[in-house]
Formats: C-alpha cells, structure tokens, sequence
C-alpha cells in the first residue's frame, strides 16, 4: 500500500534519526580513551591510563558508593509502595481511584524543578532535616515508585481476575494466594521495574541537586566537573562508566519482560514495554 | 466460597488465623483496598503533595531583606514582581516557553516518521532491533548526553570537524539558544518516538484498506485516517518534551550562552539565596502552565495514549 519511494525514504529518515540518537553516545564513549588533555576531536592518541586514575579518584568513588546505596534503597522502597498502589488500584473500583492513579504520575508529568524546590523547603526548611543519604533516597523514592507502579499496574491488568478466585476457591489463603499466584504473574514485572526505577535514581540530576546539599552522587559529581571544567579526562571516563551500568539493567529488564510467560505475542509485549519505559528520566 | 467452615476448624492455628483473615478480607474487600492504598498514598500525599502545597503557600509570602527572614504575611508582591515590566521574568518565561515549543515541535517532526516505520514497515525483528535503539539513549544517561553535546559543539569538536570535511565553514553555535534547541530536541527525542509508535501501531490495517477502497491516496490517508488516529501520541508525547524542558535548568547551564536563562536556573539562584518565597513563586508559572497544558492533552484523549 505504501509506495517504494514513501518507503525508501521512510527508511533513511529512520536510520538518520537513529544515527542522531547514537552518535554522541559513541562520540563520549570514545572520549575516554582520549590520550589527550583536550577534548578535541577527531582524537589523535589513544589511551586507558584515564581509567585507573577514575579508579582511584577517591571523590569519584565516593560518589559512586553513595550512589549506588541511594539507587538500592529507592529501589527497594519503591518496590514495596509501587506494588501495593498498584494492586489497589487495578482489584478495586473505589471512589477517588482516578485521581490516585493521576496523582502517582505527577512526580514524572510535572517539571523536575517543581519536585525538587517543593522537597527541599520542606525537608530542610519545614521539617529541619539536614542533608543525608536519606533526603536523596526520599526524593528517588517519589518518582521510583511511579516506574514500579507502572509496571506492575500494567501486568495485573493482564491478569485475570479469576486465577486470583479459583485460589480462594481451592481454599487457599491470602499468603498462599499471594506466594503461588501472584507472585509468578508479577515476579517478572517486579524484576523489571525495580531495575528500571534503579537506573532512574542512579542518573538522577535534578531533584538531587536540591535534596543532596553538599553530597555528590555519581552525576552530581560529573555536574560539579563540567560546571568548573576540571579533572575532564575523569569525568570522561565516568560518563563512560555510567552510561555502560545504565544499558545493563535497562536491556536485562527488557530481557527479562520479553521473556514472561504471561504475556505473548510480539505487540502486547512491545506495548506494557513501552508502558513500562516510559518514564522520564528526570 | 472462599473459607467454609470444615476448613477453618482444620489445620494447625496459625493456618486457621490466616484463614479467618483472608475470609474477613474477602467479605470486606475495602479493608484490604485500604490496607493496600493506605501507606502508599500516606507516604506521598505527606512528602510529595505536602511538600508541593507547602511550597504554594509560601509563594504569597516575601522574605525581609535585611534578616533573610520568611515574613508571614499573605501578599503577592512576589507575582507583582515577575510580571511588573521593568524586570527581567517575563522574557526568561518567555524564553523558556519558545524553546520548550521548539523542541516540542522538532521531536514531532522528527519522531513521526521513523515512528511510522517501526510501527508499520519494519519486520518483526528490525522493529525491536528499533525499539531498543530508541530506548537505550532514553535510560542512558540525561547529563551524560548534555555533556556529549558540549564537547560535539565545541569550537574543535566533532561538528566543525565534519562541517570541514563537506567544505563548509565552521559554526560556533556553543554556548547559544541554537545549542540548547538542539541539545533539548536530542535528550528528549525518544519520548517523542515511543508514545507516537504506540499509537500508531494500534491503528487497524482494515482502517488503511478501507481508506485506499474509498480511492484515497497516500497522503490524502495520512492525512484523514493517520494523523488524527496519531494525534493522542503525538500529545502524550508532548507532554514529556515540553515538561522536561520548562524544568529544566542543567542544559541552559552546561550548553547556554549568558542570557540563555531558564526559569529554572533563576529559580535555583533565588533557592540559592535563600530566597524560597520568589522562587516558589517564579515555579508557580511552570506549573499553571504544564497544569493548562495537561487538561488540553486529557481533551485531545493523551491520557488514553499513555
């Protein structure tokens, strides 16, 4: 139906856009094998040198560590709150269920800045916290568990209800619903998006710089660099470092959605996975 | 029946109390939709919602120049200030707004196609060779493609380099409004991409065929049948493009020049100066914006699309 022109030019627009997608990532990962102090391109001296002075950069690693435990514990948090909004949300028609479901989006829906100024007032200002790990993982968790949310609401709406019933008829209880029902439905779901809200924290800028005070998490440590244009061959090396960790659990989530029993056939799968990855990333 | 009495006088005690309460859950299910519901939204209706009706509040208030104290008085100094004309709010506002439109647009533009052609052209396996493609720079790293950008931009990055080999002259487009177009379109392309192929993969074949029975042509089909089936895509994607970049204050700061300014990057100054009141209130325009914004995508049906 669609004309071998149409096609064809369809076609290369397609590759351009996803040349314009890579290039920079591909560009800045070459960066860190730069040999040379200056960020020209194209690059002339090759080297892995920058590497283990990334390594042992103890602010660098400081960072890393604290990201690292943030992204842990948001996750963690995340998965507890996301899963039980989201059962609520899909088993039960009750009044105000609409506006729940909107008002666990907005953290994503609204700009970052409006987050991030409305939690730093009210953690340092309203309620006299100093800035910890804590003030970091309060302000992660808000928008991790969206993802879980996501995630799971997507899979229990593909979910019949009557496998839940047919246990309750079987005489099993709540627990023994819950661990050999539920629990193989969601489990993959769950795997997903806890991996996913774990990417999500570990590349967080913008709420960050306004609950961390004066902690570096991983990009905040690349943020202070840039700003002050020091130590760029480390951060080089960083920004290689972070985006190879974020592509693991992004294609391991997408591995392990694909690989689900519970839901087949190519379109649905691509559809909860898009319902499951569309999230922005601030 | 969930729990009949045979089962509940079997069975060891601690078995038999969890009987009783699955049952109660069963015959009162709200007590569980509440058991479920409760500490989530406890959680976020207090940090979040809080927070946010916190930080409103505090927009009417001002904070004394000489003590650096917040004075709580109810007053609107703060809105009479950005929208008085000698001051330098609105045009940031008004900046930020044209940008967030411009990039907005540019991912539309260049998302529509290449979205089409995973929906609707590619085979089974290039379609998710696609998929990833477009996912993957979405979860990399937003600061690290920024920074990407930067060193792409700069006077002897990549672009002049390839600019050279074609024998066109270099451009020093680092450090200006143009830079942050292009920075802002590439970050947020792929939440263009994704919503667009969704709805553009739910549109029945039958309703193409039935389009081309009736004599249209190509376009004539883009344009009755695809684009307004497309439209709820296009919105929900726009949502995130022109969200992101109304918030957002890293790239005017990594990729602008002096007076690229963003409401974002004054309102952080002014937190910086402790001055929460006018920056609560300067964030107030992005809100009653995106707030606009997402009653109109809800008409437009975005919110099915999502």
């Amino acid at each position: 139906m669609t004309g071998r022109g149409t096609r064809l030019s369809l076609a290369l627009w397609s590759a351009l856009v996803i040349a314009f997608l890579w290039i920079p990532l591909v560009l800045i990962a070459l960066y860190a094998f730069n040999g040379s102090n200056i960020q020209g391109w194209p690059i002339t001296s090759w080297t892995v040198h920058w590497f283990r002075v990334a390594w042992s950069n103890p602010d660098a690693r400081a960072a890393l560590w604290l990201s690292v435990r943030v992204g842990l514990v948001a996750t963690a948090t995340a998965l507890v709150l996301g899963t039980m909004a989201a059962s609520a949300v899909a088993r039960f028609r009750f009044f105000g269920r609409e506006a729940v479901s909107f008002l666990l989006v907005l953290p994503l829906a609204l700009p970052g800045i409006l987050t991030g100024m409305a939690l730093n007032s009210a953690l340092f200002t309203i309620w006299g916290l100093s800035p910890s790990m804590w003030t970091i993982v309060i302000g992660h968790a808000t928008f991790c568990v969206v993802i879980v949310y996501n995630n799971v609401v997507a899979r229990l709406r593909r979910t019949s209800p009557s496998l839940i019933e047919a246990s309750q008829d079987l005489g099993a209880d709540g627990w023994q619903t819950f661990r050999f029902v539920l629990w193989p439905v969601l489990s993959t779901a769950l795997v997903a998006g806890g991996l996913l809200a774990f990417a999500l924290s570990f590349d967080e800028v913008i709420v960050t710089t306004f609950t961390a005070g004066a902690q570096e998490t991983l990009p905040i440590f690349i943020l202070d660099n840039l700003e002050r244009g020091q130590q760029l061959p480390v951060v080089n090396v960083v920004a290689f470092f972070v985006v190879a960790i974020t592509v693991v659990p992004v294609a391991l989530a997408q591995r392990v959605m694909r690989d689900t029993g519970v839901v087949r056939g190519g379109a649905a799968q691509v559809t909860e996975a898009i319902e499951a990855a569309e999230i922005p990333a601030v | 029946m969930a729990v009949d009495a045979s089962a509940l006088a079997a069975g060891p005690p601690v078995r038999r109390a969890r009987l009783r309460l699955s049952g109660l859950l069963w015959r009162w299910p709200w007590l569980k939709a509440l058991g479920l519901l409760a500490p989530p939204l406890a959680a976020f209706l207090i940090v979040y919602v809080g927070s946010l009706a916190a930080l409103f509040v505090s927009s009417f208030w001002t904070v004394n120049s000489f003590t650096a104290a917040v004075e709580h008085t109810w007053t609107l100094a703060n809105y009479r200030l950005i929208f008085s004309s000698g001051q330098p709010y609105l045009h940031i506002a008004g900046l930020t707004l044209e940008i967030a439109a411009a990039v907005t647009l540019t991912d539309a533009v260049l998302a529509f196609p290449l979205a089409y052609f995973m929906a609707r052209l590619a085979g089974r396996r290039a379609r998710a060779v696609l998929f990833v493609m477009v996912l993957l720079p979405l979860w990399s790293s937003y600061l690290v493609r920024v920074y990407a950008w930067q060193t792409i931009l700069a006077h002897d990055g990549a672009l002049n380099w390839a600019l050279h080999g074609l024998g066109l002259p270099d451009q020093n487009l680092s450090y200006t409004n143009w830079a942050m177009w292009i920075v802002f379109s590439y970050v947020w392309l792929p939440f263009m991409v994704l919503p667009v192929y969704a709805a553009l993969e739910r549109i029945p074949d039958s309703y193409l065929e039935a389009s081309a029975d009736l004599g249209a042509r190509g376009l004539r089909t883009l344009r009755a049948v695809i684009l307004p089936l497309a439209l709820p895509g296009v919105v929900a994607g726009s949502i995130f493009t022109f969200s992101l970049t109304l918030g957002d204050f890293i790239t005017p700061l990594l990729v602008g020049g002096p007076s690229s300014h963003f409401i974002g990057n004054e309102v952080y100054s002014y937190i910086g100066e402790a001055n929460i009141p006018f920056a609560a209130a300067f964030a107030a325009i992005p809100l009653a914006i995106m707030g606009v914004y997402l009653l109109i995508a809800r008409r437009l049906g975005a919110f099915e699309a999502l």
